[in-house]
């Protein structure tokens, strides 16, 4: 009766990158269905992504990655995350992610994988089948 | 649930724990209660400030300037950002945090971004939670910025102990100086993008304000009055550059200058009394709220009573009046 649960999540762009319009589009097309979502915008260091994650508490992560730099950056956000105990919550990385990389990203915990020309209910539903908690 | 766990862990200092417990908070009004009745005797130490302006002003960006100073002091600085809820989705874009890039990896800082959820005022419903929460964390300083307002939003100054208000020059003429609402709930005033043109046109429209409202000024020993906070003290008013940092230190000053004030004067006690009963009056709202809404919906003689205004034999005036006899309350 008292719960207002909303689903919130942190889009953000790691790495040295700075095409963000899709980061953007993205945060929006969230909040249109009714998300709570902390934008934090470009150039976050794996650092500050697992500190915001700390602060904030989101239920989804979304890495939005177009400089190719996902194989190294992501795996390293995700160890972060988990050497603070953050185990419930659900980290996806879209953007420019080959093929060829997915399966190692998924081994990492990583999920989506999302590319350009996507559907933004799909990612808006996406979102809503794969929360942890 | 049990929260007795990120309880320990928060007055530890676990960041994580008070990432968790602002989120119940937040999300259920039954665990509020339960969490801050566990931590209320910790709370009480910290210093909240709270920072409001229309939007675009800079106050992300003036915060993140100001917190760099206060963490330089040695101080542990929380902060909480509020943007508004969508009334169409209830979905909420929260961008504060853009501005405030240099403090994220800061060991005595703590941001947390909020919602209103639909909240008039300026703040959330949780407000007044989280900044106890990160009070018994251990802030000494809890900076709250409040949605981007317009004139009438004033909750702020009835949470905060010190409320600095921004603006900017060219946004407004003398006649937005002597309106009510926000301009009059101020401590300091602080012109911010102090570089651009019109800054001291600005600062001498807010002066020339504060003039006229000196001529109406009670007795300073008077702490009867309801908000002596306010009537007693002449606001302040200096302008900086947050991308600078420019005339920082002449603000803190004003604001070191402001809690003097409140201690000196004894116009604290005041504030905590007017703090403590508008928060009680808001439970008291919700819970009773609550309470007569089930009432109405459930209750067969009320039922009755909706019946007999239909039909244009009762008025909803009297109504009211009949349903809270029946709750006891007359």
């Amino acid at each position: 009766m008292s719960t207002e649960k909303k689903i919130k999540v942190l889009v953000c762009k790691p790495g040295l990158d700075g095409h963000d319009r899709g980061a953007k589009v993205l945060a929006r097309a969230l909040r249109d269905a009714g998300m709570e979502v902390i934008y934090t915008g470009i150039h976050q260091t794996p650092d500050d992504v697992v500190n915001t994650v700390i602060q904030e508490d989101p239920d989804a992560v979304m890495l939005s990655m177009l400089s190719g730099a996902h194989n190294a950056l992501c795996p390293l956000i995700m160890e972060k995350l988990k050497e603070h105990g953050i185990d419930d919550v659900l980290v996806a990385v879209g953007g420019i992610i080959p093929d060829e990389d997915k399966v190692f990203l998924e081994n990492h915990g990583l999920k989506g994988f999302y590319g350009p020309g996507t559907n933004l209910k799909t990612i808006v539903e996406f979102v809503k089948n794969n929360l942890k908690r | 649930m049990d929260y007795s766990n990120f309880i320990s862990q928060l007055l530890k200092g676990n960041p994580r724990a008070v990432a968790r417990l602002i989120t119940f908070v937040e999300n259920d009004i039954d665990a509020a209660e339960e969490i801050i009745n566990s931590i209320y005797e910790y709370t009480g130490k910290a210093y909240i400030l709270g920072i409001t302006g229309a939007p675009g002003t800079g106050k992300s960006t003036f915060i993140s300037t100001l917190t760099k100073f206060y963490v330089d002091e040695g101080k542990k600085v929380g902060i909480i950002c509020v943007d508004p809820t969508s009334p169409l989705t209830g979905g909420a874009l929260l961008g504060d945090r853009i501005r405030m890039k240099q403090n994220f990896s800061l060991k005595n800082v703590f941001i947390r971004s909020m919602a209103n959820r639909g909240q008039l005022g300026g703040l959330a419903r949780a407000t007044e939670d989280v900044i106890k929460i990160l009070d018994a964390y251990g802030c000494d300083i809890i900076i709250i910025e409040t949605v981007g307002v317009g004139q009438s939003e004033v909750d702020i100054f009835k949470s905060a102990q010190t409320v600095v208000v921004l603006l900017v020059p060219g946004l407004g003429d003398d006649i937005q100086a002597i309106k009510s609402g926000i301009m009059e709930i101020t401590d300091i005033f602080v012109v911010n993008k102090m570089d651009f043109p019109g800054a001291d046109k600005k600062v001498a429209e807010i002066k020339q304000m504060l003039e006229f409202r000196n001529n109406y000024k009670y007795d300073s020993k008077d702490l009867s009055v309801k908000y002596a906070k306010i009537e007693l003290w002449t606001p302040e008013i200096t302008k900086v550059n947050s991308k600078t940092g420019e005339n920082f230190d002449e603000l803190l000053k004003l604001i070191k200058k402001h809690e003097l004030f409140l201690k000196e004067s004894g116009v604290i006690s005041n504030y905590m009394k007017n703090r403590i009963t508008n928060e009680t009056l808001q439970i008291l709202k919700h819970k009773l709220t609550q309470k007569i809404e089930e009432l109405l919906t459930s209750n067969k003689e009320i039922g009755e009573y909706i019946n007999q205004a239909i039909q244009k034999s009762l008025d909803p005036y009297s109504m009211a009046n009949l349903i809270i006899k029946k709750l006891g309350l007359n």
